[in-house]
């Protein structure tokens, strides 16, 4: 199991490194002008070139790189190019505003996919047919399309909720509910839908196994069949949909930001690419990667713990 | 199909009906919904390639002078802020949105199909780097990259679709390695290997054609995806201003939701219809390739009410036939069948008697699909979902478990009797043990349910029984996970399962016909010991006359869901009647004259098989 | 090509030999040590003979079809036939091997491609050797006449056919090339007793009519018996006797043998309670051969 773990680490961090190299030699053609655009039209050609040489511009790719990398690996990710804030500070102000409406969201989204995936595989039936088409639904409005949806409706012709938001990361936990509901539904309606499919056809897989069959015939209960044996076996699949939600998630979390007005990573997201601030960019990658490879690390490990062959070998 | 063709196709005798199949294409398109979504893709692209026919206006050509207005006759959908008109844009806007949506899937497939299949079929080093690549670009969120993508490319929407078509391409990778490496090991590849088939001509001829369907699928949910984020970028302004999108337009109305909200239902509502279609044709592709004929709800009315038939209830408590009440089980008359696509019922089981009663052990012989199985099943109110008695009872122990008009085998009758007083030994040892629980654990837990006792005297039974079942080393075995124990040692402790609460009744569905003969001899031996010591009932399921010989004092047979012959063994197995008893026993190898013709005296050995495929027809026309 | 041309002097007389054969499955992970799964397997066939090769799952007798197909990886030994060393024979070389060496599978389910008529199954082996497309109509026409079925199952799907028929059809393609050599990996198992009767007569007849040798492989003694001239008893990944068919039946020297003789039940209650007691006094008596250390 150790062993097990160290390997899913090791290739956690060497994905890192792949992908921080990757993103960095992608920005290093698209740095040509920033000098110029940090500075303003005003500035001389000279202090654009000394700006340039504070930046390590001049410098050629791996320099630079290794240079920023060194840097990184001392938890040092530098500062922003245009307003001069450590990125570390900027994404850790913004990051629990983020993680909070995904983590929320992908909690509800569990939830109610396990039960309605679990209700239509075991009833079928007329619930069955409304989560399946339900799914087609939620596949076929995009998260930010929803979202916007449910400001138009909810916010602004019956303004139940505040179309935009107003918290700060230290508001009170009553701004934050408030805020943080549209967001939140707006992903869950979207992703609920195509999760509780994916765990119904899981569970449905399950039911047909011989082994069920055969605990039936030992007089074990249905509902003991049901949510000790097939959940159990289900899960890893219904893990898998879950955990690429959440990478999904993570990139989609960044347009609703956008139209709620949330001050999370989203906006700095979007402001420094558009900008091309490579030390607040590659902060925002590295954060989110580095989320990415730790929710893996977990699924991987909750299968493990499931599965008792993973386990052994 | 009438009532009255339903009631003629149930009074005949004999398995009826046949599977109903047609073609893909034709599938998809009776399917309502695989229809709709046709329809509207269709309308889409009709829209996208007509564009400059449709559209009245250039996409960007402002009327400054008529911003924000209603429909009218010049502009039918109104203008937007700076006055361009809406119904040019969302026509425009189609034929951007589905040529991004198309080159990010081609990349995707471009990329994804030939690393899958090279990846799949050679495995080796490739594959290690291409489980690697796909790894990464697994772990990346979509929106993240596509930014940095346009930071460093700038806004196009074509640099960006590439670039998330690469993104996407896993998807069609992991699909297509998996098919290929389903259908490599397949033995019509080795076949063709065999015949010296290229490699080239393998993947080609056998190995495409598997994979051709789900990518079809994958590239319309593809599609879905890549309108969704395209939208997504030209919403949040990352797109280029001077192409009409239908992300530019909803960016636009949301800015000026106060002001009129209809701006935003259009591009909404493209996004959508696009999007849904697109999930529609791939499920209905996926239905139609899946040959899963949708089972029209059985009509009650008209099936079940019309030989009286109806669900099991509480109240039905009717007394059994007196006289009969001392058989351990009694099946009279029995009918099990599938309601089919057409309405039509499907019987695998007609007109089946037999009883058995305590200490005695019936066996029932047939071939594949005689409904031996179904008939074993009925009993122990196993049976899937969609099955349903056409016609006659079960009594079990003097009471029924299915009353003469029940339509299907009451759980909550069955539920009293199942694990407690009649127990069951399956056929594939293996896969009846879950695989997530030690064998403890599965052989502990029936006897705490059933037998209300603690968990330490459970587990005390279980140690028992599994020396019992002539297991070496219980302790190792009870501690164990299925997959570390042998297929005979698995089924040995499906039989330890099956005496554990003491049943009077054991039903086994063919219990030695995946084991070796020698195996299959020992776990004889050891069925035939309990069976004496404990006094049970057994119903032996099998194909085997040999086991047969070995185990059952009585024998029934069965063909075609009928039973042919029931009697005593020695005097089926010495002096069969029926004449498919005698063909089955003449089929027998043991005391045969080595190298001899076996059915075909007197013609060619084609002939003989040609004739027998005849008979066989024949039999299912009658 | 110069391998098949290099004739090899030994055991000319025999169509198939092959000699001190092991096999070995690399293991998946850093230096594990490879799985053995056959060990020094000798063999041979002569033309139209029929040896019989019978053990338990997991001894190893498909994987011996398997090599000589050369869809096992050879470690050690050779594989000659007519002559010709074929051990590592190339995927060109096979090409024209494939005329006189042909396979027929157990799962007639999984051996027919779904998607593929039954008229493209059968033409396969003939337009890989190049003959004409209407050469192959005329040669699949008489193939289906030789396993008697209908002409029309041309144009038919595999689906459309019971496991019989099927058998039946993997039987014609083995046969569309006339080799000389079938490898038949458990062409009975999955079929019922009847249709086993059926396919088992037809594999004689095409044995009498065109003096075709067998490797036919099976873990049902009755089936080898009746079926073969000569039988090899495989355990462990080691042939442990060979022999006549009726030296083996009659009187089996290896222990395991003389258990896979006896475990066989016969479908009669009294013979069989005969052969059950006969069985219990075997095993006694090689356990006590066991425990007392001789070697069995």
């Amino acid at each position: 199991m150790v062993t097990f773990i160290l390997r899913k680490v090791a290739s956690g961090i060497v994905v890192l490194a792949a992908i921080s190299f990757l993103t960095y030699f992608l920005l290093y053609y698209s740095s040509a002008n920033i000098a110029r655009s940090i500075l303003g039209e005003f500035a001389t050609p000279e202090q654009v070139a000394a700006k340039e040489i504070e930046l390590g511009l001049d410098q050629p790719l791996l320099p630079r790189f290794f240079g920023w990398a060194g840097n990184a690996l001392s938890g040092d990710l530098g500062t922003s190019w245009f307003n001069s804030e450590p990125v570390a500070r900027a994404l850790m102000t913004r990051l629990p505003i983020t993680l909070t409406v995904v983590v929320v969201s992908i909690i509800f989204i569990a939830i109610i996919a396990t039960a309605l995936g679990m209700a239509a595989a075991v009833k079928r039936g007329w619930i069955d047919r409304v989560v399946q088409g339900a799914a087609v639904v939620g596949d076929a409005i995009p998260s930010f399309v929803m979202a916007i949806i449910l400001v138009t409706l909810l916010a602004i012709q019956w303004q139940l909720f505040p179309a935009t938001s107003s918290i700060a990361p230290d508001s009170g936990s009553a701004a934050w509910v408030a805020s943080l509901t549209l967001p939140v539904l707006a992903i869950v309606i979207n992703g609920v839908t195509s999760a509780a499919q994916q765990i119904r056809s899981a569970v449905i897989k399950q039911l047909e196994k011989d082994y069920v069959r055969t605990l039936r015939s030992r007089g074990i209960s249905e509902r003991e069949i049901l949510f000790k044996h097939v959940l159990r076996s289900a899960a890893p699949a219904g893990l898998t949909v879950l955990s690429l939600q959440f990478i999904g998630m993570l990139g989609g979390v960044v347009i609703i930001e956008q139209i709620f007005a949330l001050p999370g990573m989203g906006a700095l997201a979007v402001t420094s690419t558009t900008m091309g601030d490579i030390p607040l960019v590659m902060g925002v990658v590295i954060y989110t990667v580095i989320i990415v490879i730790i929710v893996n690390l977990l699924v991987d490990l909750i299968n493990g713990w499931l599965n008792p062959k993973v386990r052994v070998s | 199909m009438s009532e009255i063709e339903v009631l003629a196709d149930q009074s005949d005798i004999g398995q009826k009906g046949t599977v109903v199949r047609s073609h893909v294409i034709k599938k998809i398109l009776r399917n309502p919904m695989g229809f709709i979504a046709v329809v509207v893709l269709v309308f889409m692209v009709l829209l996208a390639i007509f564009a400059n026919l449709l559209a009245p206006f250039d996409a960007n050509f402002a009327n400054i002078g008529k911003t924000l207005a209603s429909p009218d006759a010049t502009n039918i959908l109104g203008t937007d802020s700076v006055g361009r008109d809406v119904w040019s844009r969302l026509v425009f806007g189609a034929r951007t949105t589905l040529l991004s949506a198309l080159l990010c899937a081609a990349v995707a497939v471009g990329i994804g199909l030939p690393a899958g299949l090279i990846a799949g079929y050679y495995a080796g080093k490739f594959d290690g780097v291409a489980a690697w690549v796909v790894n990464i670009l697994m772990a990346l969120p979509g929106i993240i990259v596509l930014l940095t993508v346009r930071a460093a490319f700038g806004p196009s929407v074509w640099i960006s679709m590439i670039a998330f078509g690469v993104l996407l391409s896993p998807g069609y990778f992991r699909l297509t390695r998996t098919a290929v490496q389903s259908v490599r090991n397949e033995l019509y590849v080795d076949a063709a290997r065999v015949a010296g088939l290229s490699d080239w001509a393998i993947i080609s001829r056998h190995i495409f054609s598997v994979v051709r369907a789900p990518i079809i699928i994958q590239t319309a949910i593809v599609c879905g995806v890549a309108i969704s984020i395209q939208s997504g970028l030209e919403f949040l302004g990352l797109g280029d201003p001077s192409v009409a999108t239908w992300g530019v337009m909803l960016s636009e109305g949301f800015k000026n939701v106060y002001l009129n909200p209809s701006l935003l239902l259009w591009p909404a509502l493209a996004i959508g219809a696009t999007i849904g279609a697109l999930v529609l044709l791939g499920n209905a592709v996926r239905d139609a390739l899946e040959d899963a004929e949708k089972i029209k709800p059985a009509k009650r009315g008209s099936v079940q009410a019309s030989n009286g038939r109806t669900a099991p209830g509480r109240a039905q408590t009717t007394a059994v036939e007196a006289g009969t009440e001392h058989h351990l089980v009694k099946v009279s008359n029995l009918g099990v069948g599938y309601p089919q696509a057409d309405g039509s019922i499907k019987k695998v089981v007609d007109n089946v008697s037999f009883h058995v009663d305590r200490g005695e052990v019936l066996g029932i012989v047939g071939e594949s699909g005689s409904g031996k199985s179904q008939t074993a099943f009925s009993i122990l109110g196993l049976l899937p979902e969609n099955a349903r008695i056409v016609a006659g009872s079960i009594q079990f122990d003097g009471n029924y478990t299915v009353a003469p008009t029940d339509d299907r085998v009451s759980q909550s009758r069955l539920s009293a009797f199942r694990g407690k007083r009649i127990s069951y030994i399956p056929q594939e040892p293996m896969s009846n043990l879950d695989p997530a629980f030690t064998i403890g654990y599965q052989l502990v837990t029936p006897m705490m349910r059933v037998l209300k006792i603690s968990k330490s005297e459970a587990t005390e039974r279980a140690l028992a029984l599994l020396d019992d079942v002539g297991i070496r080393f219980p302790e190792k075995t009870f501690d164990a996970y299925p997959h570390e124990v042998s297929g005979g040692m698995a089924q040995r402790v499906l039989i330890a399962g099956a005496i554990s609460c003491e049943p009077d009744l054991i039903i086994a569905d063919e219990p030695t016909t995946a084991l070796d003969v020698t195996v299959q001899a020992d776990v004889l031996d050891l069925i035939r010991d309990l069976q004496k010591r404990l006094n049970v009932g057994v119903i032996l399921v099998t194909h085997n006359f040999g086991v047969v010989a070995d185990l059952c004092d009585r024998v029934a047979v069965m063909q075609d869901g009928r039973m042919v012959e029931e009697g005593n063994v020695r005097d089926i197995l010495r002096n069969p009647k029926d004449p498919y008893t005698q063909k089955l026993l003449g089929s027998m190898l043991e005391g045969k004259e080595p190298m001899t013709m076996l059915v075909s005296a007197g013609v060619t050995a084609a002939e003989a098989a040609a004739r027998d495929d005849e008979s066989d027809e024949k039999e299912t026309l009658q | 090509m110069s391998a098949l041309n290099e004739k090899v002097s030994a055991s000319s007389a025999d169509l198939l030999t092959v000699s001190g054969l092991d096999v070995e499955y690399p293991m998946k992970g850093f230096r594990r040590k490879p799985f053995r799964a056959l060990t020094d397997i000798n063999i041979h066939i002569k033309p139209g003979e029929t040896l019989g090769l019978v053990g338990e799952s997991g001894s190893g007798k498909t994987t011996l079809g398997r090599a000589i197909l050369g869809l096992a990886p050879i470690s050690k030994g050779t594989v000659v036939f007519e002559g010709n060393d074929i051990t590592s024979a190339d995927r060109k070389q096979r090409r024209s091997l494939g005329r006189d060496l042909q396979v027929v599978f157990q799962d007639p389910y999984t051996s027919l491609n779904p998607s593929l008529e039954i008229g493209d199954i059968l033409s396969e082996p003939l337009t890989v050797q190049g003959q004409s497309p209407a050469a192959a109509r005329k040669r699949v026409k008489e193939l289906l006449d030789q396993v008697g079925l209908p002409s029309d199952a041309v144009s038919r799907l595999p689906r459309e056919f019971s496991g019989g028929q099927r058998q039946r059809v993997a039987i014609a393609r083995a046969l569309a090339l006339s080799p000389k050599l079938i490898v038949c990996d458990e062409p009975v198992s999955a079929l019922d007793l009847s249709t086993q009767a059926v396919v088992l007569d037809l594999f004689l007849q095409i044995q009498r009519d065109t003096g075709v040798s067998y490797l036919f492989v099976s873990h049902d003694l009755d089936v080898v018996r009746h079926i073969s001239h000569r039988v090899a008893v495989m355990y462990n990944g080691e042939i442990v006797e060979q022999g006549t068919s009726h030296q083996i039946t009659r009187d089996p020297q290896h222990p395991y043998t003389q258990r896979l003789l006896l475990a066989s039940p016969v479908p009669d209650p009294d013979r069989q309670a005969k052969r059950r007691n006969d069985r219990h006094e075997l095993l006694a008596a090689q356990q006590l051969e066991a425990a007392s250390g001789i070697p069995a």
